[in-house]
């Protein structure tokens, strides 16, 4: 039987002290007072001083709350019985299911060997040309979208969720609305979906100690459905709002901040948790595709910045479309030398032709004469957003890439498109 | 057996009470049931040790044990490094993958060199012959090269040879000499031995300037912001700039002996790429595997913090210790602002005074430190060897202005600052032609570079005037120094690292190459208007762009040049 303790010396924020024995860093215990029962991880020793991180948060906690310490670290349950299922971040049924309590497997466990992981090879395909084009999704991805709050981020991680060729769906919700909540529930479900989808929401009125367990719970189901040959879709939404629980919790234990209030370690932390996509060999595969949202369309913010190094490249969704500049999917590359052999020179050209008409624009709102050679960029540039850029569009790879010479052949001739010589005799259509 | 018991646990710091003497930068073992993780003495107050661990600390209790090896953080120096890919502590890693599966497993430490191997022994000493640390008694041959059997550096002074072995098989802890110290003390020579990270090797007669160009096979390196033997160079950048890809590139075409990548907490699927290529991919010089003449060090984002520090030093020391034996080294650190954060996560455990954006007052230093192990040296034996560090930079927001930048640039002889809006443009490398710098000498002809730079300037500052004047406003002249500038920068500082001929271009061609447009630079061109002074060089930057993926010894190049050359002749105002 584990000892009960009752004095607790210290309360701040979401961070109690006790006095305690042979405690096991990382342990769990159960504290209970008048207004609930919670668990807590123990986060720091000093002598006998015992730190326990509270996940209900310190709110209600009396200084004679009894504190049973467990034995063991932070566990979920693990089985097919998920499927279907929706939990809060500490893992407790937000469905009204029965409890599981079988197969429990640790979370937030060690790395994988980089020896054991293989190059990812596989496309994911998702109708959208903006990502399949211009930045093809590949398995095993990790992929933030980039936005400002207000943007349909959610919408399209939706969207990509349901049109992508997986086996299982994992939703990890920090902070978010009720509603938005709701949302992907309902349109999960709609879709016939649900029922290979596990969700763990926590959503903006719970503690925040929960918004931290939230990637590390769906992060290590996802992993033991990719050891069972699953291939896994791990949405995250919102990272933003995972590193501002960490930046509370972090100053409320005096630590020193680094960069607008952040922990010194929040590149180290979110790398911790993206760094889960991985193709195993023989075996599944988990590809990350989160949120972060851009405090003030600022990507120089700590979280989108530090996010930027860590991921394999980012979607930048402004205006309610996917922007080329700024977009980049640093996997594209292995997957699209063997799509089709123009993939790469539409990628490329059409890119440097938007941008050339971006400086035409520019020079247009200033009123300058415009040459012959801007008119045909703003005659491009307009085809380019409208059927292209349009988050509307819904078209496979390859009906994209001819729609790419249609619009190029309709704008330009074929030497002042910058492209090869070999590949325009073989590609440019030929006029009527 | 030095003890001591754990009085605090803060994330993967320890505070250990210890009653015998320890050693600052010690390693020491806290004992977790059967397993030992692996820590470093970074601070020693009253008769409490405070140690970083390497490992995560989940499941430590106070007063368990923690046992001081009395060694600092050392490597393993012998035969069998190259080819391998080891984590920052030198484990091992694809041998740890046979033993744990997909994952890493804490406190499981495997040995660095295969204790079974045999390697063929041949001597070069003698006994009688009088020695220094660092001299060869003989060698084994190690896949392409000539692995020298050198004395241990930690030995002092004049040495005498008492005894050397016979050519034969011996495996790296058999004894291949014995030596004798001015105080008659012996000493063995092994195959292995090993050293302490942080301490350079300076086992050498003297450091030279370097001098000599590293040719990268990057035009817009090689030609404009040149890398030198035995230099030190930095790529800053925003995320999604292009470093790991240019030091992608730079790790297979770079002309040096020895390649060592140490990928510092950056992303595992990088490495994977180096790693399951480079077995695959020629060397041109030896005609051998890649993987041949590089080791990998790889401590991933995701692998604990407290060795991303030690994977960087792991990898210095590494290339220190080939170029003792006369090779050329070229060491990637990508990215040396992970290590820097390390540093800061750690600072900020330790409760120190902190400085800009909370890195710790002595970054500059401990920066400077590590790029000056950097150098060209000339041996005991008048041989040279050099090792060229090249570290890539994060810079928090790509805001060159902090902390770990700053600090980088005091030190090294070259800056290759990528640029957002280069890359945005899609001109790779995205090498800013304006920002960047060298203090190396280039390998095409000085006054034809400054022509160039000067092209490149002139022409940015006109594009920057036609934004607020427009076309109309601009005169021929100057807008025919755009179009130059322009040309120069597509076809020339732009390289399409996909296309095989182009990815890399050696020194014989880019002189060629560079010579046809400094020519082209100075011909006076004559157009009718703005717009056929466009289409004109359209055409030719197409042209070009062809000439540059067609191979330097062919007919079919000679016969585009012609092609060139007559379309400018077309256009030229000779009068």
């Amino acid at each position: 039987m584990h000892k009960v303790y009752h004095r607790i010396e210290q309360i701040a924020g979401n961070v109690i002290v006790v006095t305690a024995e042979d405690v096991i860093y990382g342990e769990l215990a159960r504290v209970e007072s008048d207004f609930g029962a919670s668990l807590a991880q123990v986060i720091r020793l000093e002598n006998s001083r015992v730190y326990l991180q509270v996940f209900a948060g310190g709110r209600g906690i009396s200084t004679d709350a009894k504190v049973r310490f467990l034995g063991n670290t932070m566990q979920i349950p693990f089985s097919e019985n998920l499927m279907g299922r929706v939990f809060t971040g500490s893992g407790v049924p937000r469905d009204n299911g029965p409890v599981i309590t079988e197969n429990l497997i640790p979370i937030g466990g060690p790395s994988v060997n980089p020896a054991k992981r293989i190059i990812p090879r596989n496309m994911v395909r998702t109708g959208i040309p903006m990502i399949d084009v211009f930045n093809t999704l590949v398995e095993s991805q990790k992929l933030p979208i980039f936005s400002v709050a207000g943007e349909p981020y959610n919408e399209l991680l939706a969207r990509i969720a349901l049109q992508a060729e997986v086996d299982i769906i994992i939703l990890g919700g920090m902070g978010l609305k009720h509603d938005d909540y709701l949302y992907f529930r309902d349109y999960l479900e709609e879709n016939g979906a649900l029922s290979r989808s596990v969700l763990y929401v926590h959503t903006a009125a719970d503690p925040t100690v929960e918004c931290m367990l939230v990637p590390d719970i769906a992060l290590a189901t996802a992993e033991q459905f990719a050891l069972q040959d699953k291939r896994v879709l791990v949405l995250l939404t919102d990272m933003t709002n995972f590193a501002d629980a960490m930046k509370e919790v972090a100053i409320t234990m005096e630590q020193i901040p680094s960069n607008r209030g952040y922990p010194g370690d929040l590149y180290s932390q979110l790398a911790s948790r993206y760094e889960k996509a991985v193709d195993f060999e023989g075996s599944g595969s988990i590809t990350i595709l989160a949120v972060t949202t851009m405090p003030g369309d600022d990507v120089t913010h700590p979280v989108p910045d530090n996010t930027g190094y860590i991921t394999e490249g980012q979607f930048y969704l402004k205006n309610g479309r996917i922007e080329p500049f700024g977009s980049l999917s640093r996997l594209k590359q292995q997957v699209n030398g063997t799509t089709r052999d123009d993939h790469r020179t539409i990628m490329d050209t059409m890119i440097q032709l938007y941008a050339s008409y971006k400086e035409t624009l520019e020079k247009q709102s200033m009123g300058f004469r415009m040459s012959g050679w801007d008119s045909k960029l703003l005659k491009y540039g307009e085809r380019f957003e409208n059927e292209m850029m349009a988050l509307s569009v819904n078209i496979p790879l390859e009906e994209a890439l001819d729609r790419g010479w249609a619009i190029l052949a309709d704008c330009f001739e074929p030497q002042e498109t910058g492209i090869a010589s070999k590949l325009t005799d073989a590609f440019w259509p030929k006029s009527v | 057996m030095n003890l001591g018991k754990i009085v605090g646990v803060n994330g993967n710091l320890l505070t250990v009470a210890f009653e015998n003497p320890v050693i600052q930068n010690e390693v020491g073992f806290a004992k977790l049931g059967d397993i030992q993780l692996k820590a470093e003495v970074i601070r020693i107050r009253d008769r409490n040790a405070e140690l970083q661990v390497f490992e995560d600390t989940t499941g430590l209790r106070i007063g368990d044990q923690v046992e001081f090896s009395g060694a600092l953080l050392s490597v393993e120096l012998g035969p069998g490094l190259l080819t391998q890919v080891f984590d920052g502590l030198q484990n091992p890693l694809p041998a740890l993958a046979e033993e744990c599966g997909f994952f890493l497993q804490r406190g499981k430490y495997l040995d660095p060199l295969p204790r079974d191997a045999k390697w063929a022994f041949t001597p070069i000493a003698k006994a009688g012959d009088t020695v220094v640390a660092g001299d060869a008694v003989g060698q084994v041959p190690e896949g392409i090269f000539d692995h020298k059997i050198m004395v241990p550096f930690r030995l002092h002074g004049r040495l005498t040879v008492k005894s050397v072995e016979a050519a034969g098989e011996y495996t790296v802890e058999q004894v291949v000499a014995v030596v004798t110290d001015d105080k008659g003390r012996d000493h063995d020579v092994k195959l292995m031995q090993v050293w302490p990270v942080k301490m350079p090797i300076k086992c050498y007669a003297e450091r030279l300037r370097p001098t000599e160009p590293l040719a990268t096979s990057q035009r817009i390196v090689d030609t404009f912001f040149p890398v030198a033997r035995g230099g030190t160079y930095c790529i800053p950048g925003p995320f999604g700039a292009g470093k790991t890809v240019l030091q992608q590139i730079t790790s297979r075409h770079a002309d040096v002996d020895i390649v060592i990548i140490a990928a510092c907490g950056e992303r595992a699927g990088e490495v994977v790429e180096t790693l399951r290529e480079f077995p695959e991919l020629t060397d041109p010089k030896t005609g051998k595997s890649l993987m041949e003449r590089t080791v990998i060090i790889c401590n991933t984002s995701s692998m604990p913090v407290a060795a991303r520090e030690a994977s960087v030093y792991t990898g210095v020391t590494l290339a220190e210790y080939y170029r003792q034996m006369g090779l050329d080294v070229l060491l990637l650190a990508d990215s040396t602002s992970r290590w820097a954060q390390a540093l800061r996560e750690m600072s900020g455990r330790l409760e120190e005074i902190p400085g800009e954006e909370a890195f710790p007052a002595y970054l500059e230093s401990v920066i400077a430190a590590f790029y000056e192990r950097g150098g060209v040296v000339r041996l005991n034996n008048g041989e040279t060897g050099s090792v060229t560090i090249g570290g890539t930079v994060s810079p928090a927001g790509g805001n060159f202005e902090e902390p770990v930048t700053q600090g980088t640039l005091k030190v090294v002889g070259a800056f290759h600052g990528l640029s957002r809006a280069r890359s945005d443009a899609r001109r790779y490398p995205a090498i800013d032609p304006l920002e960047s710098w060298s203090k190396y000498k280039s390998v095409v002809d000085e006054e034809e570079l400054a022509q160039a730079r000067r092209f490149l300037r002139e022409g940015s500052e006109v594009g920057q005037m036609m934004k607020v004047v427009g076309e109309e406003g601009t005169s021929i002249e100057d807008f025919m120094g755009y179009l130059k500038g322009e040309y120069l920068d597509d076809v020339y500082l732009q390289q399409n690292a996909f296309n095989d001929v182009d990815a890399a271009t050696p020194v014989d061609r880019q002189k060629h190459v560079f010579g046809f447009i400094a020519r082209l630079l100075k011909t006076k061109l004559k157009f009718e208007d703005k717009d056929a002074a466009r289409g004109f060089f359209q055409k030719l930057t197409q042209a070009t762009r062809d000439w540059n993926q067609i191979a330097f010894d062919s007919d079919e190049f000679k016969k585009q040049e012609e092609q060139l050359d007559h379309q400018i002749a077309e256009v030229a105002d000779y009068a």
